[in-house]
C-alpha cells in the first residue's frame, strides 16, 4: 500500500475494503459464506473492554466517599437508570445494565473512528503482519454488518419480552388485533402493519448507526486525501479539516450511542406496554 | 459506461441534496419550537434539550442514510461493473 504512485480514488477503494475471506473480490449485498474478520476482531475487543471497565468499577467500589472513577461510573449509571425508569414500566433489572452495556459498547466501537485512519496500516507493519493484512476497517459500527447485528440482537430482545409479558397466545393475539381491531376482516392488515413496523423498527436502527459512521469515516479518508497531496496547503488543509471534523465526531459518536440506548429502551418498553 | 457514471454521480448529488433539505427544514422548525419553549419555561429547558437530542438523531436517520448509501455510489459504485 505504500507504493509509489497511488490515484485518490485507489486510495480511498483500498480503505473501504474490508479484512474478510473474499480478499478484494467485490461483494454483492447478500452474501452469507464471507466474514469480515475486522469488524468480529474489534467489536469482541471493544465488548470485552466495555465488561473489563465496569468490572474494575465494580470491584473497587467503596460506599465511602467515592474517587473520581467511581462517581463518573455512577454518573453513567444514574443517567441510564432514569432513562430507563421513565421508558420501561416493568421489572427493570435486566433491561437497564443491558441498556448501560449497550450504550457504553456501542461508543467505544464509535470511537475507534477517532483513530488516525493510517495508524492501523502502520501498527500492522512494525508488528510485522502487513503481508496477512492487506485491507482493515477498524470501525465495526461502520460495517453494515456489525450495526444490523446489533440491531438483530435488539429485534430478538423485542420478540423475547413481548412474549415474555404478554404470553405466546397473548403476543399472537395483539399481532392480528392491533391496532385496528378484532375484528377478523381486519387480521391480515393488523399483522401485516405489525410485520411492517418490526422490520422498519430493526433497519432503522441499524442503518441509523451505519450511515452516520460510515459517512464520518469516509469524510475522514477523503480529508486524509488533502494531506497525501504532499503540498503545503494540503498539509494545513488537512490538519484543520481534520481537527474540525474530529471534534464534531465526538458529538456525533456519543450522539448517535446515546439514540441506540434510548430507542432499544424505547421498543423494550413498548414490547412491555399491551393494548 | 461514462453515461452510467455521470448519471450515478447526478443520482448521489439529488440523494444527498433533497435529503439534507428536508432534515434542516425538520430540525429547524423543531430547534425554534424548542427555543420557545425555553424562552416560555426556562425551567423545562435541560429535560426538553435532552429530547431535542434525541429527536435530532432520530431526525438526522433517512438523511445520512441516504448520504451513507449516496457516498456508497460514488466510492464503490455497484452500477459498473
Amino acid at each position: 500500500m505504500a507504493s509509489g504512485n497511488q490515484t485518490s480514488s485507489e486510495y480511498v477503494n483500498h480503505h473501504l475494503l474490508h479484512l474478510s475471506n473474499a480478499g478484494d473480490m467485490p461483494v454483492g449485498l447478500f452474501a452469507p459464506s464471507i466474514m469480515n474478520f475486522d469488524t468480529l476482531f474489534w467489536s469482541l475487543a471493544m465488548g470485552l473492554l466495555t465488561i473489563f471497565l465496569f468490572w474494575l468499577a465494580a470491584r473497587k467500589a467503596t460506599s465511602g466517599v467515592p474517587g473520581r472513577f467511581q462517581c463518573a461510573i455512577e454518573m453513567l449509571v444514574e443517567m441510564v437508570e432514569d432513562q430507563s425508569k421513565n421508558i420501561v414500566h416493568g421489572d427493570r433489572t435486566f433491561v437497564a445494565p443491558l441498556a448501560l452495556t449497550v450504550f457504553v459498547w456501542v461508543f467505544f466501537m464509535n470511537a475507534l473512528d477517532l483513530l488516525p485512519v493510517d495508524l492501523p496500516h502502520f501498527v500492522f507493519a512494525a508488528l510485522g503482519l502487513g503481508d496477512l493484512i492487506h485491507y482493515h476497517r477498524i470501525v465495526p459500527t461502520a460495517d453494515l454488518n456489525g450495526t444490523m447485528g446489533l440491531a438483530l440482537g435488539v429485534f430478538a430482545l423485542m420478540m423475547f419480552y413481548s412474549v415474555k409479558i404478554k404470553g405466546l397466545l397473548g403476543f399472537c393475539k395483539e399481532l392480528v388485533c392491533a391496532p385496528f381491531g378484532a375484528h377478523p376482516a381486519l387480521w391480515v392488515f393488523n399483522l401485516g402493519l405489525n410485520i411492517i413496523e418490526f422490520v422498519a423498527k430493526t433497519f432503522s436502527i441499524g442503518m441509523r448507526l451505519f450511515g452516520n459512521m460510515y459517512a464520518g469515516e469516509l469524510i475522514f479518508v477523503l480529508i486524509a486525501l488533502l494531506g497525501g497531496s504532499a503540498t503545503i496547503l494540503g498539509f494545513v488543509g488537512h490538519v484543520f479539516a481534520g481537527t474540525v471534523w474530529a471534534i464534531f465526531h465526538i458529538l456525533i459518536i456519543t450522539l448517535q450511542a446515546f439514540i441506540f440506548m434510548m430507542l432499544t429502551l424505547v421498543y423494550i418498553g413498548q414490547a412491555h406496554e399491551s393494548h | 459506461m461514462e453515461s452510467v457514471v455521470g448519471f450515478v454521480a447526478l443520482a448521489a448529488g439529488l440523494i444527498i441534496g433533497l435529503g439534507a433539505a428536508g432534515a434542516c427544514i425538520g430540525i429547524g422548525i423543531m430547534g425554534s419550537r424548542f427555543l420557545e419553549a425555553s424562552a416560555r419555561q426556562p425551567e423545562l429547558m435541560n429535560t426538553l434539550q435532552t429530547k431535542m437530542f434525541l429527536l435530532v438523531g432520530l431526525i438526522d436517520a433517512a438523511f445520512i442514510i441516504g448520504t451513507g448509501i449516496a457516498l456508497w455510489y460514488t466510492t464503490a459504485n455497484p452500477f459498473v461493473s
